[in-house]
């Protein structure tokens, strides 16, 4: 169904009503009425976030410009989590960099090793990120706070420095497509599920320069919601954004006490494509190498051998997505010749894995249990791949030598889809494992 | 001026593998340039020389090194059918053109000769001027000062 929108930019009232979600977010913080479509604005920030790769160009990149003061060091969060706890000296040289940065300006959020948690599972749980707030982060899966009604998107990190001295940034305003989701998911299936199935409807440059905005969100959890917002950007979009719902305000409860605004749907807004999914009708899926929109049934795959495993990340790092992993493990073991790695997102995650006794069932496996990091995700550390090894990932990308060398090959796929392949050595459907579970094998 | 063509969905960890964003000096991103799928890329790129590919160049994660690597290789063009968003926010921001002219992207991926590009646009491959789609009023100034934060510092705020 296309909705076409004969659009008289003086009729503001009509613009208004015919706004995306994500429209009129923007345009409350550039202090206009209404935007429209492929206008350039500049918006005011409600939070500017970096990492360890990416604060430190912005950095250089100030003190090359002369921009020697912050908007507001409250709003600035630096998390150290793509290659810490430090990979190399150089790598050390970068979280130096930082701390020392932070330190001249008095920005007090800063998240080092022992606080640390890969930055889109640390924020929301901190309470740094509320519906309709204006958020960037030098970083691509930014996108991610948009499981909780905000705008946020990824940039680099020239825009995180003028975001950082200026507290503004300029955005084209995208158009959208809209997604309705229908039914609920079955067991075995999750959000993973649903965001590959997505990118593999629109292609990796399907939503380019347009948001994702889920009109509905009553059958997913909010982890669920959380990986689906984080890889809105492999479709191009610059942003992907939830209903704040009953589920959102309990998730918000306790960690934030700030005021927010929540923008309504536009009923009549203009979604140039609306796209339903039915999560009944959803299995278990992957994405192939070399691209996330080369997706495939889990069960349709055949016998493709694995030597690795790794189960985390901003996408797949929170606690629903240890316990999915942990009870399809529980009193087994990983098969001969599979290295599975398990990366918690945040120190709370990980609190939470140790205290449900998750971390035992995990070790037990034969799993290693690491501390937060992004690492192997990015090819950054721990646990990178030679040539001709494979390797299931509850990450986001796949692309040639995304996790270390570019004869080796990363499928992506959900916590469920990991751990049953991790047990088995080939990728595997859990529906498989849960199979031979109930055979006693 | 020599021209490297490549397809569609060129991402940035292709462009600047991760194992090198341990650093960030222009020598040693340049180093690194499209290591990953032209390995012979680097050594071979001269000043003045051009990238041209297909559709969403530039995709994937946000790490400004990408268009730092190639401005460090002395790349001032990029010319592509199309490109993905933060890529094009980066490169404009510090200084790398990026020409989205699907037209043009075209005629020269199936060997048309490359005999001029400018920042306005106007693009001569073959026998053919094309004009790539045009950059806002706001981003051009940007480029005239220098970069975004040159721009910010001359003008007070973004």
């Amino acid at each position: 169904m296309i909705v076409r929108l004969e659009c008289d930019e003086t009729d503001i009232e009509r613009t208004v009503r015919y706004m995306t979600k994500t429209q009129k977010i923007l345009a409350r913080h550039a202090g206009l009425e209404s935007v429209v479509p492929g206008q350039l604005i500049k918006a005011r920030l409600d939070l500017v976030m970096g990492n360890d790769i990416t604060a430190p160009v912005a950095i250089s990149e100030m003190e090359k410009a002369g921009l020697d003061t912050v908007f507001d060091p409250d709003k600035i969060v630096l998390v150290m989590d793509h290659f810490t706890p430090c990979k190399d000296i150089k790598s050390a040289g970068l979280c130096t960099q930082v701390r020392k940065f932070a330190k001249t300006h008095g920005i007090n959020n800063v998240f080092d090793v022992g606080e640390m948690g890969i930055e889109h599972v640390l924020l929301p749980e901190k309470g740094f990120t509320a519906p309709g707030e204006v958020i960037i982060g030098a970083d691509s899966h930014t996108c991610t706070y948009g499981a909780l009604g905000a705008f946020s998107t990824g940039v680099g990190s020239t825009d995180m420095a003028a975001g950082m001295a200026t507290g503004l940034a300029w955005f084209k305003v995208p158009s959208a497509i809209a997604v309705r989701l229908k039914g609920r998911l079955r067991p075995g299936v999750s959000g993973k599920d649903v965001i590959l199935h997505l990118i593999g409807l629109l292609g990796v440059d399907g939503a380019r320069y347009q948001s994702l905005e889920f009109l509905n969100a009553e059958a997913l959890s909010m982890d669920d919601r959380f990986t689906i917002a984080n890889m809105a950007i492999e479709c191009g979009a610059k942003n992907g954004i939830f209903p704040v719902d009953t589920l959102t305000l309990e998730y918000l409860k306790g960690r934030i006490t700030r005021d927010f605004t929540d923008d309504a749907f536009g009923d009549e807004a203009d979604y140039g494509r609306i796209v339903e999914i039915d999560l009944d009708a959803l299995e278990p899926t992957v994405s192939k190498p070399f691209s996330p929109d080369n997706t495939a049934l889990a069960k349709d795959l055949g016998d493709i051998k694995i030597q690795q495993v790794v189960i985390g990340s901003c996408t797949n790092g929170r606690i629903s997505d240890l316990r999915i992993a942990a009870d399809i493990l529980r009193g087994r073991h990983v098969a001969k010749g599979v290295r599975c790695i398990v990366i918690p997102g945040s120190q709370d995650v990980y609190l939470q894995a140790l205290r449900e006794g998750l971390a035992e069932v995990f070790i037990s496996a034969g799993c290693a249990l690491s501390t937060p990091t992004c690492g192997p995700c990015l090819g950054g550390h721990m646990g990178i791949l030679d040539a001709g090894e494979r390797c299931v990932s509850t990450t986001n990308r796949n692309f040639v030598g995304r996790m270390g060398h570019t004869g080796s090959e990363v499928y992506l796929a959900s916590p469920a889809v990991a751990a049953a392949s991790a047990l088995t050595g080939r990728i595997t459907a859990p529906e498989e494992t849960a199979q031979m579970e109930r055979e006693g094998a | 001026m020599k021209v490297f063509r490549y397809g569609d969905n060129i991402d940035t960890d292709v462009i600047i593998p991760a194992r090198y964003l341990n650093a960030h000096s222009p020598g040693e991103l340049a180093a690194h340039c499209m290591e990953d799928i032209d390995p012979a890329f680097a050594k071979a790129v001269r000043p003045g020389d051009v990238i041209v590919a297909g559709e969403n160049f530039g995709c994937g994660s946000s790490r400004e090194h990408a268009p730092m690597a190639i401005l460090a290789c002395g790349v001032k063009f990029v010319i592509a059918k199309s490109f993905a968003r933060i890529f094009y926010r980066n490169a404009l921001n510090i200084g790398l053109t990026p020409l989205e002219s699907p037209e043009a992207a075209a005629a020269l991926l199936d060997g048309a000769e490359l005999f001029s590009c400018e920042a306005g646009g106007r693009i001569k491959a073959g026998k053919t001027y094309y004009q790539a789609a045009a950059v806002p009023e706001f981003l051009r100034g940007v480029s005239e000062d220098g970069g975004l934060l040159s721009a910010i510092k001359k003008r007070g705020t973004l």
